[in-house]
């Protein structure tokens, strides 16, 4: 393995004790595991609150403490959860931190202190949103979007103290978030090894990366919105809040604005979409080319487009709003520009598939999820491009049309880019596989069954079913069959749900008794294969850092018999190697 | 931006240590520098998308007709002698710290020491300034609730002035260091640093202070202009 000339001149300061080593941590693998082992207990909180939902929704009051009120709270809590504290975190927080630094050859963030504090900030802020359970009043009920006035104004659950809880909680979220994000974006700028350009960086690096600088542009909206709802709840401030009569009597607020809130939002709101997505987009590109052990078609393609979407994401927010009264001009633009972001977005699938084309496919866990996330985004991608369109939105708007087509986009894919990631990753960071048999009953339970879930909502969004009710009885324009579909749905749900613990017991049960990895079990090329350790140490690279050579997509490169390059091998060892296998290699048989 | 971004790699050298030794900068501790004030340039470009969209906001609830004007001749910004006086402390905050960063390029220590307490202790200055006029809009019965002109005069001055405060705990940091005697090399980023804070943050003040005293009739054009009428 190559490496740069200069030995390491200053020495590195291993942490000693338990408590820096494992708690008070500044070594970004420790960071992203903490990160990612916190995001996946608050998730599993969310998805108990889906199931319970599910059994209102399947089996109508067969869950005794399920009145309308708790309903509203589980529903707002678990997207938000989903949303927030779930996918952005681990995406970010957990595969930023721990992919980073490995897959540009440095030794660690380069704000070691910050990088600490961003995750008690994050681990503070879930702690304050697990608090409003615990409030007088429960967490707010808002919905997630948490749309003024009824956020804060009595009727709604938690308005108490669940929205107060929620809005600082978010607002500590953001700190952390951006804490996280100025070390993610400066560590890819400064940070890289020798010859480690910008464009031979992995894809995975380039998604983590725009999705970083999309956090810290459209965050602030999330915060400044929080911000002013929080004086309008807590100072009586009218920024959101219009004069209106509550429960008979008339607020003190006049004449603020909730159109201005819904604004503010969701130009946060879809950023973050691609917040989520865009990470997901890189790490599957990386799966996809190491386990069909080709290179990714068009890299610089997929990067300029993962460039294109996080700019043109900040100009699609307002197609959340069609239904809002805005000017229909306005509607117009913002259909356009959501047509023209799907464009670099249907590229990406277009290179996938290509990449796929004529591979020596490797149908292990990994590549599953990676097919799978092909599959569902382009399901949920292409619902989207109905509802994107104002006249075809209006109708489904606010049915189950649409809590089909978000979840299928923005829940499930990323979802299952998470899973694959996981399961390509562990052996790196815990040096052990994952059970593969485990793994695969975890994948086609998953796959199909999140299907069963979200293929019958489209239709049931069709019938004009509404989402955010608690109860279906007595609607003359929703059929009994409806019902039906729902009780199948919840079935699917919990079976869904309650196979996540194989994934879970093969998670920590893999760690201690896993099938030793070795150092590079996927014979891939990126840099983070190459480590003197596995897992890498404190300091990642031994003496010296890594010197990159080319592009981490060097898969079935002809002429050699190793079907990958790694990073690390130079120009004159590649000539090497095709020398030495030409003379191994029967005459007939040369490329 | 544009050189950071196509900066070759192959040009600098490995260094990647953590922990400075005494004395001169070694090129880790350049390196180090550097990477820093790319980190606070990043930070500054989050503080200016959050302000944008206050000031987006701002503008947006300004066009309601119960906005009532902090400009007219009987509100409390009829006179801005205050901010103006407040704004003087903050000019000089900046020239100071700028003349202590110029010092410490020189290896001037004490000149930048003098120059860099002179900066905070201004600053601290700034902010007291600013929490006597939110006295007085108090004794002049403009709370906060009152009215949205207010509330944002309240949350755009608070929001300043809390980032200023953020400043100075870096600023305290820094200048216990200095009386600690550590070697001027390695306070020398630091204190540019704080420079590059104090001068952004100026900017950012004398944004707000234009817009916060300007009358109705610019809100609206401002509006019309953005297309928010």
């Amino acid at each position: 393995m190559a490496y740069a000339e200069q030995v390491e001149t200053e020495a590195l300061h291993e942490p000693k004790s338990f408590l820096t080593r494992y708690i008070w941590s500044q070594d970004h693998k420790v960071i992203a595991i903490q990160y990612a082992l916190t995001a996946i207990f608050v998730g599993l909180i969310a998805l108990v609150l889906s199931g319970l939902m599910r059994m209102q929704l399947g089996f109508p009051g067969s869950i005794g403490f399920m009145d309308a009120g708790a309903y509203y709270q589980a529903m707002t809590m678990h997207g938000m959860i989903m949303v927030i504290y779930l996918l952005t975190a681990l995406f970010l927080g957990g595969f930023g931190n721990y992919l980073i630094p490995l897959m540009v050859g440095s030794r660690d963030m380069v704000f070691p202190y910050v990088n600490m504090l961003s995750y008690w900030f994050y681990l503070l802020s879930v702690v304050i949103l697990l608090a409003s359970f615990f409030a007088p009043g429960g967490p707010t009920g808002a919905g997630w979007t948490l749309y003024p006035p009824q956020s804060i104004t009595q009727g709604t659950p938690g308005t108490e103290w669940g929205i107060v809880l929620m809005l600082v909680s978010l607002a500590v979220f953001i700190i952390a978030a951006t804490m996280g994000g100025l070390n993610y974006v400066t560590t890819v700028l400064q940070a890289r090894t020798h010859g480690m350009t910008l464009m031979r960086m992995p894809l995975s690096v380039w998604g983590i990366f725009m999705a970083s600088i999309l956090a810290l542009l459209a965050f602030p909206a999330l915060f400044v919105s929080a911000v002013m709802m929080l004086f309008d709840k807590l100072l009586g401030t009218s920024f959101f809040m219009p004069a209106i009569i509550s429960l008979g009597q008339s607020l003190e607020h006049q004449g603020g604005s909730p159109i201005l809130f819904q604004h503010l939002f969701w130009f946060f709101g879809h950023p973050e979409v691609y917040i989520v997505a865009l990470p997901a987009f890189g790490l599957v590109s990386d799966l996809i080319s190491t386990h069909a052990r080709k290179n990714i078609f068009g890299y610089r393609m997929m990067v300029w487009a993962i460039v294109a979407i996080g700019v043109l994401s900040f100009v699609v927010w307002a197609h959340h709003m069609y239904v809002s009264g805005m000017n229909p001009y306005f509607g117009f633009f913002f259909a356009t520009t959501t047509l023209i972001i799907a464009v670099p977005t249907a590229l990406k699938v277009y290179n996938w598939v290509l990449t796929l084309w004529q591979g020596d496919i490797h149908l292990t866990v990994p590549m599953l999820f990676a097919l799978a996330f092909i599959l569902t985004f382009l399901v949920g991608g292409l619902t989207g491009l109905f509802l994107g369109n104002v006249i075809v939105d209006i109708p489904l708007s606010d049915t189950y049309f649409v809590v089909a087509h978000f979840h299928m986009v923005m829940g499930v894919a990323p979802i299952l880019v998470v899973f694959g990631a996981i399961y390509h990753w562990y052996p790196k960071i815990t040096g052990r596989m994952m059970n593969e048999r485990l793994g695969k009953l975890h994948f086609w339970i998953t796959f199909l069954g999140t299907y069963a879930i979200y293929f019958p909502m489209h239709y049931l969004g069709f019938l004009g079913m509404p989402r955010r009710y608690y109860a279906y009885e007595d609607y003359a324009f929703i059929p009994q069959s409806a019902q039906d579909l729902n009780a199948f749905i919840t079935v699917a749900a919990l079976t869904v749900g309650v196979t996540q613990l194989l994934f879970l017991f093969n998670l920590f049960w893999s760690a201690f008794n896993g099938k030793p990895a070795g150092g590079n079990p996927w014979q891939a090329t990126s840099l983070e294969w190459q480590t003197p350790q596995t897992p890498p140490m404190h300091g990642n690279w031994g003496a010296k850092l890594p010197v990159v050579h080319r592009w981490a997509y060097d898969y079935s490169v002809p002429g050699i018999e190793q079907d990958f390059v790694p990073q690390t091998v130079s120009a004159e060892e590649l000539q090497h190697m095709r020398q030495r296998d030409r003379a191994t290699t029967p005459k007939d048989q040369r490329p | 931006m544009n050189r950071l971004l196509l900066r070759n790699t192959d040009s600098f050298e490995p260094s990647g240590g953590w922990h400075p030794n005494a004395g001169m900068p070694s090129p880790a501790a350049m390196d180090r520098a550097r990477t820093a004030r790319v980190g606070l340039r990043l930070l500054l470009a989050v503080v200016s998308s959050l302000f944008l969209l206050f000031l987006i906001a701002f503008i947006i609830r300004s066009q309601v007709p119960d906005w009532q004007p902090l400009t007219e001749p009987l509100a409390p910004l009829a006179q801005t002698n205050a901010l103006w006086l407040n704004s003087a402390a903050l000019i000089g905050a900046s020239i100071a710290l700028q003349w202590a960063r110029v010092a410490a390029r020189r290896g001037n220590a004490q000149a930048t020491l003098a120059g860099f307490t002179l900066g905070g202790l201004l600053a601290i200055a700034f902010l007291l300034g600013q929490l006597w006029v939110w006295r007085l809009f108090a004794a002049w019965g403009y709370f906060v609730a009152s009215n949205p002109a207010n509330s944002f005069f309240y949350l755009l001055t608070g929001l300043h002035g809390l980032h200023l405060l953020g400043g100075l705990v870096a600023w305290g940091r820094t200048l216990g260091k200095f009386l600690r005697h550590v070697p001027l090399a390695r306070l020398a980023s630091s204190v540019e640093l704080c420079a590059i804070y104090w001068h952004y943050l100026l900017g950012l003040w004398l944004l707000l202070f234009a817009l916060l005293t300007s009358t109705p009739q610019t809100y609206e054009a401002i509006a019309a202009f953005c297309g928010l009428r």
